[in-house]
């Protein structure tokens, strides 16, 4: 074990020649998976904060409509014009929000921080590699991100702004809408599709060709596994995206009917088309992609917590060996459950019976992941520090995100639930106090790996109280709210299906209801100012935390706690040989209460 | 510490990294041109009785595009086996014919392109449809070669009309033309998909080609100082050509015969 974590001798050819790279080959243009990993993750994290603001400015808009949005309310007059006359969200620009809300949250934030910076960062060297597969490959990877990035972006200050279908762009709605928002958002997810196909394809070949010796694939921590079943959802699950992406772009662009029904009259004028199209083959194909798409959201996340519960509790991960089956068998599920976000178009009973029967029998394998992760906790003598706080949260709230989801997985409840508040209650506990807090979690659990110093303890922990009430605050009245019926995508909040609107007209919703948005909006503001100690102990940690006293500050087992801190260039000084799996904590007998996995013995 | 196996293949998988990354590559394109061909199916069995074309592409022509493909599929083996046998020469020209071969199909593709793109439907003020490739275009009349119907569906299903009708010059003022449509992707949904799958698998053969070209060109330097992993490209390009050559083989009876 000492061998590896010496320093590289400087007179290797390869050391010697990485130290004469400039800034640009070793910070922009750079091949090391570790300063992608990096890269991938301060951009998505930028695209964090920015779908976030996005969110901040609906959540005004909904709880006050009609009136200018405080402190950006002039800027976003000055640089949006027409979408935003002094000041105020108006519906189209709220639509562009909402549709560039979910698709900045989901594409260019959730997964390439969860997948793409976690994953390259920790995936070679947990299995004891030197770099991914494809360096050159792995770099393209995020040049096609920040491209993709870059065009969702400029979409806003186009004439007529961003894409406002809704993150799912269902046509013909999505054809139906004048403006080039649409245009750009599929040219977007056409780079991000590639960007994630071109890290999917390095992420399995690396787990399969350069595992180190003696890193048989039950030794893999439970981390890599959820990494690499997720790479093979973004590789099968997404062409079919890219497929109905081309043809809704040349029914854009081309003027065909992949999507456009014949009879369309968005206007209630005949659309010049030739019609035949169907807007059905757009969610199949949209669905096909989008429920592996939750699961890729929510699989690195579950990696993550598996990592920080058997370093904090000292003990072996529950259930390794079933761990791994439910990963694998989670992948294989997700590809056969997309239409139960589809029970409202008309299928029949007996297809949306095999949708249900097969969405029903997904949750088994999640709920054993749970149930791993809370027996993992028992009897352990746990160390509360900042990572195993946000993980301890993780558990709860994805138990409650997941179980709200089963009256959406049956069609009957579901007609009812199906595009209220519910649902949005539903899968932002699953994105929000879940993926993030498990994200947060590895950020400060890894932070000392990468830079060599610890992140504070104490803001820490005051980041992580606040995020948890006010997270809370946020997502739970929605569950009332979308049970009282109130949509979602609606520019004013309900306030025109209000009872006081509508007198008498069944189901009205009440004042109360209508009255959580206000409450819903303070507690959103709360959220944003719990990150700011996050933020700054971000960064004022980079340069000045504590340093950390050895490479294993954490005393972990795998094998990137067996690096250089942080790993240089190639990562080990000498191919590192595994002997054991990747969870032994307390073994009975041994000096130390952690046995790393390339110790003898 | 190198990345392994970036030649040699690992002992336990029996692959080098880049053939892991091929076919990894090549299982998404299967879903890619997967989804493409179950669009297919969806908007065929969607279209109303008897509003599906049949016959409208040029059977030999695609029946020629078929064989220039299969051919390259065997030379670009044949370079493969050639380098293996250390016959850098033989590689040489074997891979030239391929690059031909795919030059070849693009050729012929832009021709039928071309085919498609000055064909048109005319439906006249009295209900009437031309139908015929233009001859002459002026702001007050245009010549076709072609054939006028009564019922839109003769132009339909060309299999299972007996007796081609006899195409002449037909002169039509523009102003007894309700609508003129040329039979671009805008068409019908037949055409739209026509024109995706065969765009989509042409850019596959372009970028192929590309690639070819350059491993076959400038790229060959490589076979001087390391032969085995020169090999190895051109083994991982090549995968990709067959498979290009796959799609094609089920794009043809898809589109042409059915």
């Amino acid at each position: 074990m000492q061998a590896t974590t010496q320093a590289l001798p400087h007179a290797a050819p390869h050391e010697a020649h990485h130290e004469e790279a400039g800034f640009w080959s070793q910070y922009i243009f750079s091949t090391d998976h570790k300063v992608i990993g990096l890269q991938y993750g301060i951009t998505a994290l930028g695209f964090l904060f920015f779908g976030f603001c996005l969110m901040l400015m609906m959540r005004w808009q909904i709880a006050h409509p009609g009136e200018p949005v405080p402190l950006v309310g002039p800027w976003l007059a000055s640089s949006l014009g027409k979408m935003a006359v002094n000041g105020v969200v108006s519906p189209d620009l709220y639509n562009s929000f909402g549709a560039m809300h979910g698709t900045i949250m989901v594409f260019l934030a959730i997964v390439p921080l969860a997948f793409a910076a976690f994953g390259n960062y920790l995936v070679p060297l947990q299995i004891g590699a030197p770099d991914m597969a494809f360096p050159r490959v792995n770099m393209a990877s995020y040049q096609f991100y920040v491209l993709g990035g870059v065009i969702m972006f400029f979409s806003f200050f186009i004439p007529g702004g961003a894409a406002q279908a809704g993150w799912t762009s269902y046509p013909p709605l999505a054809l139906a809408i004048p403006t080039d928002g649409q245009t750009f958002w599929l040219i977007g997810m056409v780079f991000l599709i590639t960007s994630s196909l071109l890290g999917a394809v390095n992420f399995i070949a690396t787990v399969i060709q350069l595992r180190a010796p003696g890193m048989t694939w039950m030794r893999l921590p439970f981390f890599v596994w959820a990494q690499f079943v997720t790479a093979f959802l973004l590789l099968l699950a997404f062409p079919p995206l890219e497929a109905a992406g081309v043809m809704q772009l040349m029914d854009k662009v081309a003027h065909t009917s992949f999507f456009l029904p014949t009879g369309l009259a968005p206007v209630g004028q005949l659309a010049n088309v030739s019609g035949g199209g169907s807007p059905l083959l757009w969610q199949h194909l949209f669905w096909f992609l989008a429920h592996p798409e939750v699961y890729v959201l929510i699989l690195p996340a579950m990696g993550i917590v598996a990592e920080i519960i058997a370093n904090n509790t000292r003990k072996p991960i529950w259930g390794y060996k079933s761990l791994v089956y439910a990963v694998l068998t989670i992948g294989f599920l997700s590809f056969i459950v997309w239409a139960h976000h589809m029970y409202l178009t008309g299928m029949g009973t007996r297809i949306a019976t095999f949708f249900q029967t097969t969405t029903m029998i997904i949750s088994i394998p999640s709920v054993i992941i749970l149930t791993c992760m809370f027996i993992s906790l028992w009897g352990g003598s746990i160390r509360f520090n900042t990572p195993m706080l946000f993980v301890m949260a993780f558990l709860p709230m994805f138990g409650i995100g997941g179980l709200t989801g089963l009256p959406l997985g049956f069609s009957s409840s579901d007609l009812h639930l199906h595009d209220t508040y519910y649902v949005i209650a539903h899968f932002h506990y699953i994105v929000a106090p879940g993926t993030i807090f498990a994200l947060f979690a590895g950020i400060y659990y890894w932070f000392p790996k990468a830079t060599g110093r610890m992140m504070s303890e104490f803001w820490g922990k005051v980041h992580f109280w606040t995020s948890l009430i006010f997270m809370n605050l946020i997502f739970q009245p929605m569950f009332a709210q979308g049970m009282a019926g109130m949509l979602r995508r609606m520019a004013d909040g309900g306030a025109n299906y209000s009872a006081a609107k509508v007198p008498g007209a069944i189901g009205g919703l009440s004042q109360g209801m209508l009255g959580l948005h206000t409450y819903i909006l303070w507690a959103a503001v709360g959220l944003g100012l719990a990150q700011i100690p996050f933020i700054i102990n971000f960064f004022w940690s980079i340069s000045n935390g504590r340093p950390t006293n050895s490479d294993n500050p954490w005393q972990a087992t795998t094998l990137e706690w067996q690096t250089p801190t942080p790993p240089p260039h190639g990562n080990f000084a000498q191919v590192p040989v595994v002997y054991r799996g990747p969870y032994e904590y307390s073994v009975p007998g041994h000096a130390t209460d952690f046995t790393p996995q390339n110790q003898p013995g | 510490m190198e990345i392994p196996y970036t030649v040699q293949p690992r002992p336990d998988t029996g692959l080098y990294n880049a053939k892991v990354g091929i076919w990894l590559f090549l299982a998404s394109e299967v879903m890619l041109f997967g989804a493409l061909f179950s669009s297919y199916i969806l908007l065929r069995v969607g279209a109303p009785e008897g509003y599906w074309p049949h016959g409208w592409l040029n059977v030999p022509v695609g029946t020629c595009n078929t064989l220039v493909l299969i051919t390259s599929s065997i030379t670009t083996v044949m370079a493969w086996a050639s380098l293996k046998m250390n016959q850098f020469n033989r590689f040489k020209f074997y891979h030239a014919c391929t690059i031909c071969l795919a030059l070849a199909f693009v050729c012929i593709k832009s021709y039928e392109y071309h085919d498609k793109f000055t064909h048109y439907e005319i439906i006249l003020n009295n209900g009437h449809i031309l139908d015929g490739h233009l001859r002459e275009s002026t702001p007050d009349h245009v010549v076709i070669s072609g054939h006028a119907v009564e019922d839109p569906k003769e132009l339909y299903d060309l299999h299972a009309v007996k007796n081609p009708p006899k195409h002449e010059e037909i002169t039509v003022l523009r102003s007894d033309i309700k609508k003129m449509e040329r039979y671009g992707p805008w068409h019908n949904t037949y055409l739209a998909i026509y024109f995706t799958l065969t765009g989509l698998h042409a850019l596959h053969v372009i970028g192929g080609a590309l690639v070819i070209g350059f491993l076959w060109g400038p790229g060959s330097k490589l076979w001087h100082t390391d032969p085995e992993r020169f090999t190895n490209r051109i083994e991982i390009s090549g995968l990709f050509w067959h498979f290009v050559d796959l799609v094609w083989i089920f794009l043809f009876p898809v589109l042409y015969l059915l």
